[in-house]
């Protein structure tokens, strides 16, 4: 008798990459197939202007939706009259020409669905498990926690998808990070995420995908899997993913354009068969116990550089390597903190709870949970911009907004606003700002600013506190 | 796209590990509708005094000795963060044809063969030396893209690998698009086959 032939088992992004090739010739880069493109107004307009130049149209416009999020004013009852400035007015006009001319919908600034667009992919339906995506823009990563490979590409790569639905690339490496633990209440998907990159470093995934793993990870619903992926990329990482399970059906199922009936039932049961196979090897494989995790807070310019938020600023002294210890230091200047001072006794200016990280209708509970019945700290300015027009009704509904405005928080409608402070929404030089976004780069939320990466709970209890403060220590007070 | 073959120029030396695009190009100067225009962005936030317009004599780029420096040599995973392309395009405007680290982020890298920009991989043992060298022998370096070799001003000469497919694309100035479009009936078939494995992601237009 013939021995049975055996595949030898795959991870689920090996199954998704295979399911997608069009072409992979030696000597070539492989042509993988993208079935969903997401846009917005600040990385496509040169990338339709290049379809205009070669007089090409969109290959399936049905498979792109635009949307604008970057340069929105997020002030309530905004208009075309609030846009900051005219260079931001052209930036919106061009989107809506260029989805009219190629026929793509768009989710204008005043459109009942508009939001980021990592946060309205999922909303609405539009990311599905099993998915290739892409969006000029790194944190498309974020739909990984569906089960999607979803890659940020830059905006050449966008007009050769809008023309082809194909994007070159190579296959990247594949990375297991399998995390467990279990988190104490006021300990969040932020807090794993910050602490992985503190751990892996911002160059640590770099040229692979990771695929999330573990008890921690399982144990998270699928809006925290996505503040996971979102920061996947700040780990240096093309893509993270986490696979598909009961929970990611049930999140899928009913949205706008989720199949329905039958067809959800077939889809359904493909998505769940792409967790890795028992045995599947990875290029390289990272085991994190998180146990007693603390809330974190960055100190730095970068998001590795993260300590716990009961802990103090660390000191350069202690780093051997000479060309690392100059970039601490460089950090510590930036940022205007000391060696050694504990985290929680610096003030902050501003608190903005706000971007594709963290501004989904969980995050936004979890905020408003710490802040309910207590005050926004003296001169402390602190801002709420939801995710999405649909997240902002959301809370209006469970009276969230209520009681972040009684706190004295401002109440904004949706958009990227202070993560990349393109749209007038931004720090002055000096200011210091808690932030649950997902870049503290120098500079990154208006020149000068001095931005501190944390969770919904942790921006919440600073707010109240003033300076950065322990959100376990604040839900036990809440109970 | 403009070609890359061979290029003979200054080396300004960026000598910081995890350069981000956000410090490349900050986003304030983003909202160029065009591939053009951000060249007076480039390094925004370090290039220039606190006013935002008188270039800081002590910022790298500004010294004397690297005016009009065609190649830029860094340390480890520069261009990480944001996938704005307008962080090579600024690069290339400003006239930066050559990028030297020990590593890139992965969007940055494509995004630099997508605009013109050859970056080169070089392990930090190499670029230490190659660094070193600029004191004593001048920062003019020459890249030879066919040969695949940097050569600096003291003679030395290093080997860098690239990709055969991309090396073609930019010695012949090519972009990709219309070589994807040559094998347009291969995205057809696979849309006929994925059609009817997953016929979710193919709704009729009435749906």
């Amino acid at each position: 008798m013939a021995p049975e032939v055996v595949d030898p088992p795959r991870t689920m992004f090996d199954k998704i990459w295979a399911g997608h090739l069009v072409r992979d010739e030696p000597g070539e880069i492989p042509m993988l197939y993208i079935d969903r493109h997401l846009t917005h107004e600040a990385t496509s307009p040169q990338a339709f202007a290049g379809l205009r130049a070669r007089d090409l149209p969109v290959h399936r416009p049905e498979t792109v939706v635009a949307v604008i999020d970057h340069n929105v004013p997020t002030t309530p009852g905004r208009r075309l009259i609030d846009v900051v400035d005219e260079q931001s007015v052209l930036c919106i006009e061009t989107m809506e020409d260029n989805a009219r001319d190629f026929g793509v919908t768009l989710l204008g600034m005043d459109h009942e669905d508009q939001g980021i667009v990592h946060v309205i992919g999922p909303e609405l339906g539009l990311s599905l498990p099993g998915m290739t995506l892409v969006c000029g823009d790194s944190h498309t990563s974020t739909h990984g926690a569906l089960g999607i490979f979803a890659v940020g590409i830059g905006t050449s790569e966008v007009e050769h998808v809008l023309a082809t639905q194909c994007l070159l690339q190579h296959k990247p490496r594949t990375m297991s990070v399998e995390i467990d633990g279990v988190l104490a209440p006021g300990v969040t998907a932020k807090d794993i995420a910050l602490a992985v990159i503190g751990r892996l470093g911002t160059d640590g995934g770099t040229n692979h995908v990771i695929e999330f793993g573990g008890s921690a990870v399982r144990a998270l619903t699928i809006e925290g899997r996505m503040t996971l992926c979102n920061m996947a990329i700040e780990a240096g990482a093309r893509a993270g993913m986490v696979a598909p399970d009961d929970a990611t059906i049930e999140y899928v199922r009913g949205r706008r354009f989720a199949p329905a009936g039958d067809l959800f039932e077939r889809a359904a049961a493909q998505w769940l068969q792409l967790a890795g196979d028992p045995g599947a090897r990875f290029d390289t494989e990272h085991r994190l116990d998180l146990g007693q995790l603390a809330p974190q807070v960055t100190w730095g310019t970068d998001p590795g550089m993260v300590v716990d938020v009961t802990g103090t600023v660390p000191d350069p002294a202690h780093t051997s390597d000479p060309e690392e210890r100059a970039r601490l230091w460089q950090a510590l200047d930036y940022m205007g903190v000391e060696p050694g001072e504990r985290m929680q006794d610096i003030a902050v200016d501003t608190v903005f709870i706000g971007s594709c990280t963290n501004a989904r209708v969980e995050d936004l509970r979890a905020a408003a949970g710490l802040v309910t019945g207590r005050r926004v700290a003296d001169g402390v300015r602190a801002i709420v911009v939801p995710g999405s027009m649909s997240v902002r009704r959301q809370a209006e509904a469970e009276g969230l907004a209520d009681v972040f405005r009684a706190a004295g928080f401002e109440w904004r409608e949706a958009g990227c606003s202070m993560c990349i402070a393109m749209n007038g929404d931004r720090l002055a030089p000096g200011e210091r700002c808690a932030s649950t976004s997902n870049r503290n780069f120098e500079g990154r939320q208006g020149r000068g600013g001095r931005t501190h990466l944390v969770s919904p709970a942790t921006a919440a209890a600073t707010a109240v506190v003033g300076h950065f403060a322990d959100a376990r220590e604040l839900w036990q007070e809440v109970r | 796209m403009e070609s890359f073959v061979q290029h003979d120029g200054i080396v300004v030396p960026l000598l910081r590990s995890n350069v981000n695009t956000d410090d490349i190009i900050p986003a304030r100067f983003l909202k160029s509708v065009r591939r053009t225009g951000f060249a007076a962005g480039l390094f925004g936030n370090w290039r220039y005094l606190a006013d935002g317009r008188t270039l800081d004599p002590g910022f790298v780029l500004n010294r004397p000795q690297y005016a009009g420096a065609s190649i830029l040599v860094a340390r480890d995973n520069f261009g990480c963060g944001s996938s704005r392309e307008h962080a090579p395009w600024a690069l290339n405007e400003y006239g930066i044809r050559c990028i030297v680290a020990i590593g890139f982020a992965d969007i940055f890298h494509t995004n630099c063969f997508n605009s013109g920009i050859l970056p080169i991989t070089l392990d930090a043992a190499q670029i230490d030396v190659l660094v070193k060298s600029l004191d004593s022998s001048g920062p003019r370096w020459r890249v030879d893209l066919p040969a695949q070799t940097l050569t600096a001003a003291d003679g030395n000469s290093y080997s860098f690998a690239i990709d055969p497919f991309k090396k073609r694309s930019l010695l012949a100035g090519l972009d990709n698009i219309d070589w994807s479009l040559a094998h347009r009936s291969d995205t057809l078939a696979y849309e006929r086959r994925r059609r009817n494995e997953a016929p979710w992601l193919f709704p009729t237009p009435t749906e």
